[in-house]
């Protein structure tokens, strides 16, 4: 029976770290709610998050709209489908790839940023002068980023949505002859308020996902720099596997028949 | 008399590990103990205990005569407030500035202006013989010695009524810790602050400490006045206090 032992102790420790995580999240939860509030941390995280992301996450945007609309081409010309270009760039960008590119794009960037330097805290003891200077390391640290994950999300996916939109235009207009007008139209008329909702609330989630992970992985951080290492590759790869599972599971949420 | 700080019977374990295996200490208002001791031996979980950073198994932590044992650090604001504490590497806030990291506490636990916060973090830094200019510099640019003062500084900027010392003078030359040595001496016997200190070194240990206590195997094996440390007739104190390696403590080195 001893193959079995180290199964349970996997199971024991994967439980122990579920039952960890959910309540960091509660607590973070509860301080996300309850003050006192730091607006100037909230400030900086929220610029941080969205501001400095914007690059990147509008680059990866673009170049998703252009290969989506060449993609696109090559093979609805087949089915002689060309005109639905515009309404799968669309449809495509709002509801799956806006959310989920920039998703993870910023789960590269925030997420391990987050884990490297609240894990740096931890193991350099400044957490625990935070917790020696009446401030709960919870209020001051955690909830200012869980808050500008969850409220800068949706802004950037909004932004990425119309940029990958307009790379979609380029491509069909300057490479494939379309005409802009007709394309621009097909682009609006089809477009639901519903396909811009369930991104922009994909993202919300993908936003606490990503700062909830990072949070969680540098404040459990153990030993030194490799200890930081560790938690910066879990932040990612966490926040990286859930985004992609609850992306499935808002989509059957909205869409699910 | 209520001690300042009372310890009875205080237990915490890692896993099968006994790290305080039945410590009881009083100290008094004002006094300045020092607890020396082995590396691993649990000197700094005994104080992350008091201050609620680590929750004791069992036993009783009093402060002031009120049971703050099972209290976690944020259900504690009001008895946080009266302790200040300088971490081993200083643990300095690296993306704030030097004063701002002083008046941390003030802005943050005390709700001060940042103005009136920045005012005395300068007079605290003078303290310590640090100048304004050095509020201005981030931790990173300075010293060992100089991260040790700034966060002396920001342990008694609160004005507090306990602080705790972890390894004060590590890492630091003789006279650099002579100098640290002589700010925390004049801090505490000018404040009147009461003081908890671990550290390995015994000149810091004789020097800033009004008794020595020697923790070993997770009790304290021996308690007793900071001048009659070289003379106690223990024999664990003695190889200690000499830093022999032959004796009764025997250190776990693999051949």
């Amino acid at each position: 029976m001893n193959f079995l032992a180290p199964i349970g102790a996997v199971a024991l420790a994967f439980l122990g770290h579920l039952g960890r995580l959910v309540i960091f999240t509660g607590a973070a939860v509860s301080h996300c709610v309850r003050p006192p509030f730091y607006p100037r941390h909230i400030l900086r995280q929220m610029i941080d998050i969205g501001y400095y992301s914007l690059p990147v996450v509008g680059l990866t945007a673009i170049f998703s709209g252009m290969v989506l609309a060449l993609q696109s081409y090559t093979g609805f010309a087949r089915f002689s489908a060309e005109s639905a270009i515009a309404n799968v760039v669309v449809i495509s960008l709002t509801r799956e790839l806006g959310p989920v590119l920039a998703g993870l794009m910023v789960a590269g960037r925030i997420g391990a940023s987050m884990a490297a330097e609240i894990g740096t805290m931890r193991v350099t003891e400044q957490i625990d002068a935070l917790t020696t200077l009446s401030t709960n390391p919870f209020k001051y640290l955690v909830a200012p980023r869980l808050i500008a994950g969850f409220l800068m999300l949706p802004v950037l996916v909004l932004v990425a949505d119309i940029i990958g939109v307009f790379g979609g235009y380029m491509v069909a207009v300057y490479k494939l002859d379309f005409n802009a007008g007709i394309y621009l139209s097909n682009t609006i008329e089809f477009l639901e308020p519903l396909d811009v909702i369930s991104g922009l609330v994909k993202a919300a989630v993908f936003g606490f996902i990503i700062a909830l992970m990072g949070c969680y992985s540098g404040y459990h951080s153990k030993g030194g720099a490799q200890g930081v290492g560790t938690a910066t590759t879990n932040a990612v790869v966490s926040s990286s596997i859930l985004i992609l599972t609850f992306n499935y599971v808002i989509t059957e949420l909205f869409f699910g028949t | 008399m209520t001690p300042k700080i009372r310890l009875n019977d205080v237990k915490k374990s890692f896993g099968e590990k006994k790290v305080l295996d039945g410590v009881s200490l009083d100290i008094a208002k004002g006094e300045s103990v020092v607890v020396i001791g082995g590396s691993g031996t649990g000197k700094s979980v005994l104080i992350k205990c008091i201050l609620g950073i680590l929750l004791a198994d069992s036993g009783a932590i009093e402060i002031d005569g009120e049971d703050v044992t099972h209290r976690r650090a944020s259900e504690r604001e009001a008895v946080n407030k009266k302790f200040g504490m300088l971490f081993q590497g200083g643990a300095l806030f690296d993306s704030l500035p030097v004063w701002e990291n002083v008046a941390f506490g003030l802005i943050q636990g005390d709700h001060m202006n940042r103005k009136d916060a920045k005012a005395k973090a300068i007079e605290t830094l003078a303290k310590v013989g640090l100048s304004a200019e050095v509020g201005e510099l981030l931790p990173v640019e300075l010293s060992g010695g100089m991260q040790k003062r700034v966060g002396l500084a920001r342990a008694i900027a609160g004005s507090p009524e306990i602080v705790f010392f972890d390894e004060p003078t590590t890492g630091l030359d003789p006279i650099m810790g002579d100098v640290i040595n002589d700010l925390i001496v004049s801090c505490v016997r000018n404040q009147g602050i009461t003081a908890l200190s671990i550290t390995h070194d015994m000149a810091s240990a004789k020097k800033i400490g009004d008794r020595i206590a020697m923790l070993y195997q997770g009790k304290l094996i021996w308690v007793g006045d900071a001048k009659g440390v070289d003379a106690s007739g223990n024999p664990f104190v003695e190889q200690f206090v000499h830093g022999r390696a032959e004796g009764p403590i025997k250190m776990q080195v693999r051949r």
